[in-house]
């Protein structure tokens, strides 16, 4: 067998390589350059004019405003129930567990009506919000549910695994030392998950960035007040301006660039902390 | 605590110490269920319950309409061509990740995973920057007479842009936990690579590969941002499934646009099943 350079012994490195990247390059790689060249074509002003009209600046405002707000319920309620799944033994537990996968599986469109339907003046929870002056569809606490509802699965999923590895010693020490368990959480177990929280808060933040299908039907899509900034890219290429939409698109891109990247250094940061993830 | 307590106490101790008060914690697993009740479980089942307001019989009309036909015609078509070939990308990515050490190995992984950061509306936008009217191919296919956008097969490219990742990433995370020693032995032992591909490495990765597939399917078939921008909306011919429940909805017809909708709720329902069996026969390593 000739040695392949340190590479490995087994065969088929370019056969396999070489598709997967081929297949990566053609249907996704060029396409997103193919925005960036667009984005190249068009004079800086336009692009600054296009990305930085009124109805422009309030469709990021809201998108990224809302998505951080997901990211952060997201956190919070995603180290709540990775932490209830993990621990703790009771009726219902499988159930919901399955129920965190459902908004990865559920079609973004589907969960949009769903969410739609159930938060309207007239919906099942919509009709209690009402009489408190709560208004979650059509305005802008309906983005932030869907946004809420997509990113769901992500905190809890890059938690679980880290809680379920996680040595339980340490905490029998911390109460062997007198600590109660709030602090024992807060000074030991809090410290070995926070990265993996940080993780999928950023997991979450990306999806909610980008997503569209749930959003266009709760959001009632009001320009300058629940206009999310894809859906001005619809309405920009709809009126056939494609250099604006590029505009806002390049916009869109490098923010989703910047999370990604913030996820392999959360993800590294993670590893040396804990040694490679499990699984 | 006082020095010199028997050791047979500790055990209680240790009990205690690790976990919480029955009320803390009974008070923490309902506010999960009630954050799963809210956000996830009474949308999932209005879904079911609008779709059935006015009965059966106008639910059966709603999917059994020709347009209704038509969409889930294109939809399943759709979901033929890019699951299994966004299937055989995952196992050659698999294979290459697993099997081989190279430089930049984690750019790829990190590509590999940009379609879940990126909008699906800026994965339809490139589409048609490239392959629309004026995009720089659009010259060259008009000439030619080939339509990809407001075509069916911009509907194919954008839905495979889109679910890249599932099948790859699930397969990554088995290959990546079970590394490759039993690939090594058989190639000692004589085996060729597609060999060690047809009886090792697939058998190994299936059900990781199984849950792929189903969850890649489900995202395609449900596929709305990136479809909604190529699919130009034409009647009877690129309308999928997702499309075709927004415009009866946009024309007021909830009862249909939920009946539509239920479909994919239970192509969803049915993924999660498959996800369930998967676990219970992948746990015993």
């Amino acid at each position: 067998m000739r040695a392949r350079r340190g590479r490995g012994i087994l065969p088929g490195f370019r056969l396999s390589l070489g598709t997967s990247l081929l297949y990566l390059a053609l249907l996704v790689l060029v396409p997103l350059a193919g925005v960036a060249l667009r984005g190249a074509t068009s004079s800086w002003e336009d692009i600054w004019r296009a990305a930085t009209s009124a109805r422009a600046l309030a469709s990021f405002r809201l998108s990224f405003l809302a998505s951080l707000g997901a990211g952060a319920a997201n956190a919070a309620g995603g180290l709540l129930i990775a932490w209830v799944l993990v621990r703790y033994r009771f009726a219902g537990r499988s159930v919901l567990d399955a129920l965190v996968d459902v908004p990865f599986a559920l079609p973004t469109a589907v969960a949009g009506l769903a969410l739609t339907a159930v938060y309207s003046a007239e919906g099942w929870v919509g009709r209690w919000l009402a009489p408190l002056g709560i208004r979650v569809a059509y305005a802008p606490a309906g983005v932030w549910l869907a946004m809420t509802f997509v990113g769901l699965p992500f905190v809890v999923r890059t938690v679980q695994p880290v809680l379920a590895e996680m040595d339980t010693h340490l905490e029998e020490a911390a109460a062997v030392l007198g600590a109660g368990r709030l602090q024992a959480f807060s000074r030991v177990i809090f410290p070995t998950i926070l990265p993996a929280v940080l993780t999928g808060f950023t997991l979450a933040v990306a999806r909610a960035l980008g997503e569209y299908g749930s959003i266009v039907f709760i959001s009632g899509n009001l320009p300058l007040r629940t206009e999310i900034a894809p859906l001005l890219i619809v309405a920009r290429l709809e009126q056939y301006d494609y250099a604006g939409a590029t505009a806002l698109a390049l916009v869109l891109l490098l923010a989703s660039f910047a999370l990604l990247f913030a996820t392999n250094v959360l993800q590294r940061w993670s590893v040396r902390r804990l040694g490679p993830a499990p699984g | 605590m006082t020095f010199g307590e028997p050791l047979a106490t500790l055990p209680s101790l240790r009990h205690s110490g690790v976990t919480e008060p029955a009320p803390v914690r009974w008070l923490l697993v309902s506010a999960a269920a009630a954050f799963l009740g809210l956000f996830v479980l009474v949308p999932l089942l209005a879904v079911f319950a609008t779709a059935l307001r006015a009965g059966l019989g106008r639910y059966a009309g709603a999917i059994l309409h020709p347009d209704a036909r038509s969409a889930i015609r294109l939809t399943l078509l759709t979901a033929a061509i890019v699951v299994p070939v966004n299937a055989l990308f995952g196992i050659a990515a698999g294979w290459a990740i697993a099997n081989f050490r190279f430089r930049g190995k984690r750019l790829l992984i990190t590509f590999i995973d940009l379609p879940f950061s990126v909008s699906p509306v800026i994965a339809g936008l490139a589409l048609v920057l490239i392959f629309g009217r004026q995009g720089w191919l659009g010259g060259w296919l008009d000439a030619r007479q080939i339509r990809i956008v407001f075509a069916v097969p911009g509907v194919v490219l954008a839905t495979a842009f889109v679910t890249v990742p599932y099948v790859a990433r699930e397969v990554l995370a088995v290959v990546e936990a079970q590394g490759n020693d039993e690939e090594t032995a058989a190639l000692t032992l004589g085996a060729g690579g597609w060999q060690i591909l047809s009886r090792i490495t697939l058998p190994k990765m299936r059900w990781g590969l199984l849950y792929g597939i189903a969850l890649c399917n489900a995202r395609a078939m449900g596929e709305f941002g990136a479809v909604s921008v190529v699919s130009g909306h034409v009647r009877g011919e690129t309308i999928t499934l997702p499309l075709h429940a927004q415009i009866l909805y946009d024309q007021y017809d909830a009862v249909g646009a939920f009946a539509v909708a239920s479909l994919l709720a239970l192509l969803a329902l049915f993924t999660l099943v498959t996800k369930k069996y998967v676990e219970s026969r992948s746990r015993p390593a």
